[in-house]
This record gives C-alpha cells, sequence and structure tokens, in this order.
C-alpha cells in the first residue's frame, strides 16, 4: 500500500470506486463544509476538496480536507500549481499528510483570469505532470525535488485529473500516458456527456495498458437544468456536451429538469461500468449538489460502499 | 534593447549532430548592439562549427548569413530560397527569431544559438544590465525613475525589504538593492514624501500573467 | 642583429595587439595552423593604454573556445615583450614553435588528411 487510503483498498480489493467533491466554501464557515461532508457520508470512498477552483478564493483546500476527516470522511486534497512554487507545493503535502490527508489529486488549475482576482501574479513553477513526480519522488524516493532527505516521508495516494474530450483529441491519452508515467495512482476525468467520444477514449487507454497501471474513474456531474446544460456547452473549455442531453432536458417540465440530469448520469454510470472494463470506478461531482449525490450512487445500485 | 547569452558551444555542437547543411542566421537587432548575435558573431560560430566538423573529419558545410531583423516576416521571407535547403538552421537573435523561422520554415529545424536573458540596456562596452521586465503598467516616475518591478529580486512596491545592507540586495552583493537607489534618488529630488504612499496591490493583468500579449493597432493595420 | 627564429612561423601584423580578432584566431585555426600567439607589448607600456590587455583576455576567451572543441588550449597563447627585444622575440617564437612540435600536429589538420 502507497498509503493506505480508503481509496487505495476499494481500488485494490478490485471494487468499483465512487468519490465524491466538495467545494469549501469563500469564507471560514465551518459548519458549511460540515453540511456538506455529512450528504456523502457513506455515499462515497472520499472526497475531492477542490483547491480555489476556478480560481475563486475560498478556503483553503487542506484545512478542509482535515473537517472532513474529522467528521469521518476520507478526503482527496487538490492542488493547483498556479498558486504555489515547488516550496510551498512541497511543504503543503508535507503539511497535509502530517494531519492524515492520504490522498492528492495533482492539478495546474484553471487560469486566474476565470477567477474572482483576474490581476493576480500567477505562479505555475511547476506544472501537473511535475508535481506528480515530484510527490511520487518524495513518497517511494524519500527526498525533495533537489534530492535532499526528508524526515518524514509523505506516504500519499497520488491523483491526476485527464480531460477526453479537450484538444487535440488523440493527444489526450498520451498525455494521460505521461501523468501516469511521472507516477499517477488514479486519475479522474473531466465530467463526461458526450458517450460515444469517451468510449473511444478508454479504448485507446486500454490500448496502450494504461488502465493496467493506474485506477480510470470516470467524471460524472448532473445536468441541474438545460441551462446549465447550455452554459457547460458554451463557455466552459474543454467540455462536451452532445445537443441530445440539451433536448432531453428541455423535454420535460422545469421542475423535473434537475431529476432528469440525475436519470441521465445514473444511465451513464451504468453503461460505464457495464460495458467499459477499463474504468475502475466514477467520480460524481454534484457541483453545490452534494445533497443529490446519493440518488445517484444509489440509482447506480453502487450503495452500500465496501467496507475494506 | 533585448540581451541575450550564447549558448555554451557543446549545446550547440549537440544540437546539429548529423545535420548535414548548417546556417547560422544572425540578426542585425537587439542581438547586435549586445554583440550576441550580429554577423561578427554569426562570423565567429560559424567559424568554431566548421572547425569542430573539419576536426570530426566532416563536410564543414557552415554558412553564415544576418538579416536586418528576424522579428519581422519581411525580413524572415528573404531567406525564401534558400532556407529549406540547409539541414539545420541555428538562429542568433532572441527568442523571436526561432519561432518567427521555424513558422515561415515549417519543414527546417531551426535551433536556438543563445539565450534570450532580459531588456536592459548596457552600462560600459560589455556590460548590461536588465532594467524591464514589461510588466506592461510603467511606474517608474513614482520611483524615481528606477523600476523596483524589474530590480528589486522580490517586485516589491513598498520597499526596502528587511534584507537590504549596504546598498545591496540580501540575494547577492553584486546585486544592489534598488529600493535603496530609490530612496536615496527620491530624497535627494525633495520627493520622498511620496514614498510615504502605500501602494496597493498591482493588476497584473498587462504582464505574462494575464496569458501571452498581442498589440492590435488598428491605426496602422493594413 | 640577425636573429634566427623559425620559417614556419607566419607574421601577421597589426597596429596594437588589442586589434587582435578572436575571428583572426579562430581563422588560423579553421585554415590549419597548428598554434596561434599574440605577441604584445609589456604589460603597462600599450600606447593605446590597455590594448595588450585585452588582447590577453581575448586569448584567455579562445582558449576556452578550443578547450569545448577537444583542441588544446595551450595551442593559442599571449606573450608580452617589447619592440626592442629581437632577441626575446626570438626565443619565444623557438620556445612556442617547441611546444607546438610536442603537441604535434592541430586535430583539425589531421582529419582532414584521414
Amino acid at each position: 500500500m502507497k498509503s493506505g487510503s480508503n481509496l487505495e483498498k476499494v481500488l485494490a480489493a478490485g471494487h468499483f470506486a465512487v468519490t465524491g467533491e466538495l467545494g469549501p466554501p469563500r469564507g471560514n464557515n465551518v459548519e458549511e463544509v460540515r453540511h456538506k461532508a455529512h450528504f456523502l457520508k457513506g455515499i462515497v470512498d472520499s472526497v475531492n476538496i477542490t483547491d480555489n477552483q476556478t480560481a475563486v478564493v475560498r478556503m483553503a483546500s487542506w484545512a478542509a480536507s482535515k473537517i472532513l476527516i474529522e467528521e469521518g470522511l476520507e478526503p482527496n486534497y487538490q492542488m493547483v500549481c498556479r498558486d504555489r512554487n515547488r516550496i510551498a507545493l512541497q511543504s503543503d503535502i508535507l503539511g497535509a499528510t502530517a494531519l492524515g490527508i492520504k490522498n492528492v489529486l495533482c492539478l495546474s488549475g484553471d487560469h486566474q483570469r476565470f477567477g474572482d482576482h483576474p490581476e493576480a501574479k500567477n505562479v505555475y513553477d511547476l506544472d501537473s505532470i511535475q508535481l506528480i513526480a515530484a510527490f511520487k519522488k518524495m513518497r517511494d524516493d524519500k527526498v525533495f525535488l533537489n534530492d535532499k532527505e526528508l524526515d518524514g516521508a509523505p506516504g500519499i495516494f497520488i491523483g491526476a485529473a485527464a480531460n477526453p474530450f479537450a484538444d487535440p483529441f488523440e493527444w489526450r491519452v498520451v498525455r494521460m500516458g505521461k501523468k501516469i508515467t511521472a507516477g499517477a495512482d488514479f486519475i479522474q476525468t473531466q465530467c463526461i456527456y458526450n458517450m460515444p467520444k469517451f468510449r473511444e477514449f478508454v479504448k485507446m487507454a486500454v490500448d496502450q495498458g494504461l488502465t493496467e497501471q493506474c485506477a480510470l474513474l470516470a467524471g460524472i456531474t448532473p445536468l441541474k437544468s438545460v441551462g446549465m446544460a447550455k452554459y457547460m456547452a458554451k463557455f466552459v473549455p474543454g467540455m462536451d456536451v452532445p445537443e441530445e442531453h440539451i433536448k432531453r432536458l428541455q423535454g420535460v417540465d422545469k421542475k423535473k429538469q434537475g431529476d432528469e440530469g440525475i436519470k441521465i448520469a445514473i444511465e451513464m454510470i451504468h453503461e460505464i461500468r457495464e460495458t467499459m472494463p477499463g474504468v475502475k470506478g466514477v467520480h460524481v461531482m454534484a457541483i453545490e449538489w452534494e445533497h443529490r449525490a446519493k440518488e445517484i450512487v444509489e440509482g447506480a445500485g453502487l450503495l452500500p460502499r465496501p467496507v475494506v | 534593447m533585448i540581451v541575450g547569452d550564447s549558448k555554451p558551444l557543446e549545446e550547440i555542437l549537440e544540437m546539429i549532430q548529423g545535420k548535414e547543411k548548417v546556417l547560422v542566421l544572425g540578426c542585425r537587432g537587439c542581438v547586435t548592439v549586445c554583440n550576441v548575435g550580429g554577423e561578427k558573431e554569426v562570423g565567429i560560430l560559424a567559424t568554431m562549427l566548421r572547425i569542430a566538423r573539419k576536426k570530426a573529419g566532416l563536410a564543414p558545410t557552415v554558412d553564415e548569413r544576418t538579416i536586418e531583423r528576424q522579428c519581422d516576416p519581411e525580413y524572415i521571407e528573404e531567406l525564401a530560397e534558400v532556407a529549406e535547403g540547409y539541414d539545420a538552421i541555428i538562429s542568433i537573435a532572441c527568442g523571436v527569431g526561432p519561432q518567427f523561422m521555424s513558422e515561415r520554415y515549417p519543414k527546417v529545424p531551426v535551433y536556438p544559438g543563445i539565450n534570450t536573458t532580459f531588456i536592459g540596456g548596457a552600462l560600459e562596452h560589455g556590460v548590461w544590465s536588465e532594467r524591464c521586465q514589461s510588466c506592461g503598467n510603467c511606474l517608474v516616475h513614482n520611483f524615481g525613475g528606477l523600476c523596483p518591478i524589474a530590480r528589486c529580486s522580490k517586485s516589491i512596491m513598498n520597499g526596502p525589504c528587511g534584507g537590504s545592507a549596504n546598498k545591496k540586495c540580501e540575494i547577492s552583493p553584486d546585486v544592489d538593492c534598488i529600493w535603496h537607489l530609490i530612496v536615496e534618488k527620491m530624497a535627494g529630488m525633495g520627493r520622498l514624501k511620496e514614498l510615504e504612499r502605500v501602494w496597493p496591490v498591482k493588476n497584473w493583468i498587462t504582464s505574462r500573467d494575464g496569458g501571452p500579449r498581442k498589440r492590435v493597432r488598428e491605426d496602422l493595420k493594413q | 642583429m640577425r636573429l634566427q627564429y623559425p620559417t614556419n612561423i607566419k607574421i601577421i601584423q597589426l597596429p596594437c595587439s588589442g586589434r587582435v580578432d578572436i575571428l583572426h584566431m579562430l581563422k588560423s585555426f579553421e585554415d590549419g595552423a597548428d598554434g596561434v600567439y599574440v605577441a604584445g607589448c609589456m604589460e603597462g607600456d600599450c600606447h593605446f593604454l590597455t590594448g595588450n590587455f585585452k588582447a590577453r583576455r581575448k586569448v584567455n576567451y579562445l582558449k576556452g573556445v578550443l578547450a569545448a572543441l577537444g583542441i588544446e588550449p595551450e595551442r593559442v597563447e599571449m606573450f608580452n615583450m617589447s619592440s626592442a627585444e629581437g632577441p626575446r622575440f626570438a626565443q619565444v617564437a623557438r620556445e612556442f614553435t617547441a611546444k607546438i612540435k610536442e603537441l604535434g600536429p592541430s586535430p583539425v589538420k589531421k582529419a582532414k588528411a584521414a
């Protein structure tokens, strides 16, 4: 075991894993974190705690992760390269593991121009792939990036992200392969809506043997409404929402659109689980909709979660 | 001007290993002025490469050429007849050169022969110093004409920091503490009071942080 | 004075050793010279004040270039001598020639012959 985290154990035991997501508050409202966490308890194997997602300032990911541990859940501590140089990144992973955090997700991070402080300087000292390699080096070789020995190495299960829908399509699998080569233990994908394209992506990954080396978790985000679907299709870079989903949501009463979105999500999980053996789990991102995550996981027949 | 440093000869030799016909391409712009990429330096580098090839018993085809500017498509175009006849082109211009060259002549591998280091000026013959970081929002007049963004190691706007000693920066006794100089200069001009202002956070959008930059002048565009 | 010095030395006259250029010396090696030396005035005696110091710096720079090219840096040297020192000129010529002979033909030339 690399970290002995619940997520690692669930995957090692061959179970179809389920991870969730929780966005820390835009303030230090601890109750908000506990409140959201309570909806996910027993529903998912571990929970991604976003790191200033979309470059909007929020409570530190490590702190919200710690609160989650107190609540009896397991966090996937997200770390972006946008705001920290190699000194801070290495320091933070040491601090995070000292607090009991066992999973980390390494990301480049959305550019700050998308966020609420577009005038900020950025860092990007390392990129996501270099960050993965740095953490692997710290864990396995027990040294810092500069090869100096650690006084206590971080046992950490290393995650990374892949977006099968960004361009150029053919390069996406290669890049995911680079992340695996760098040391990723698990990969979570961007939200999937275009199933045929995702199937093609998974096939390429399987053909290249990548799904044997690393656990691939498919990203699922329920569409809450026609408005959200259209917004994602139009304004979120690298997001592929096919017209058929939008039409299907348009076909139901406005109040029922959310339910329909959840139905679509459940159908997608079934399809992935039953027809894509290369995929080892799902990452359910019910953004600001944590209270409905249970419906999705339950509907997909993935409850109760295994105890390992 | 844009200041550069020649790449180590070993690095250049490794780049062009196995390439038969090589062109060393200079630029009469900034890199000529800072003695790193003009006609003279083209001659020196090409001669070095020819010596290396003769020594290795290889055909010493290393041609020399210097164009007006490598940052202007019209001069890049002058090579249309010859560029693709080479197996390698070593551009000894700033980082713009190899990019403009390989954009225009995609079939030829173009290698950078110099490292672009900074925007600066000559202190004396053979000595250059950084002056500008192209943050895109010049404020030097507020600091006695000395830029704290480019010349303070921490780009501090309300300096000097606690590491200033004997007019030098904490990173090295060879680096001036620009904030010490700013304070002295402003004091000399009787403007010290102005430095008491607490400078608010800077907008870095105009700098590289805001993403790659592009400038369009509608009044000049054809 | 009828001083003897080796006939294999080709002298290139310059108004001042400061005028010597990296390219002059490099071209000599390219064209097959086995060694190159600069004979400048005594330090402190330069008519143009610092010409001979500049020449020495260029020679030192070229030593680095030769090393990078895998050529013995000793094949280029700087010597200071007064124009009134004929015997010293001849002596340096003999000594440098002997040293270069010891090093053998320039590796640039050897490869060409092969």
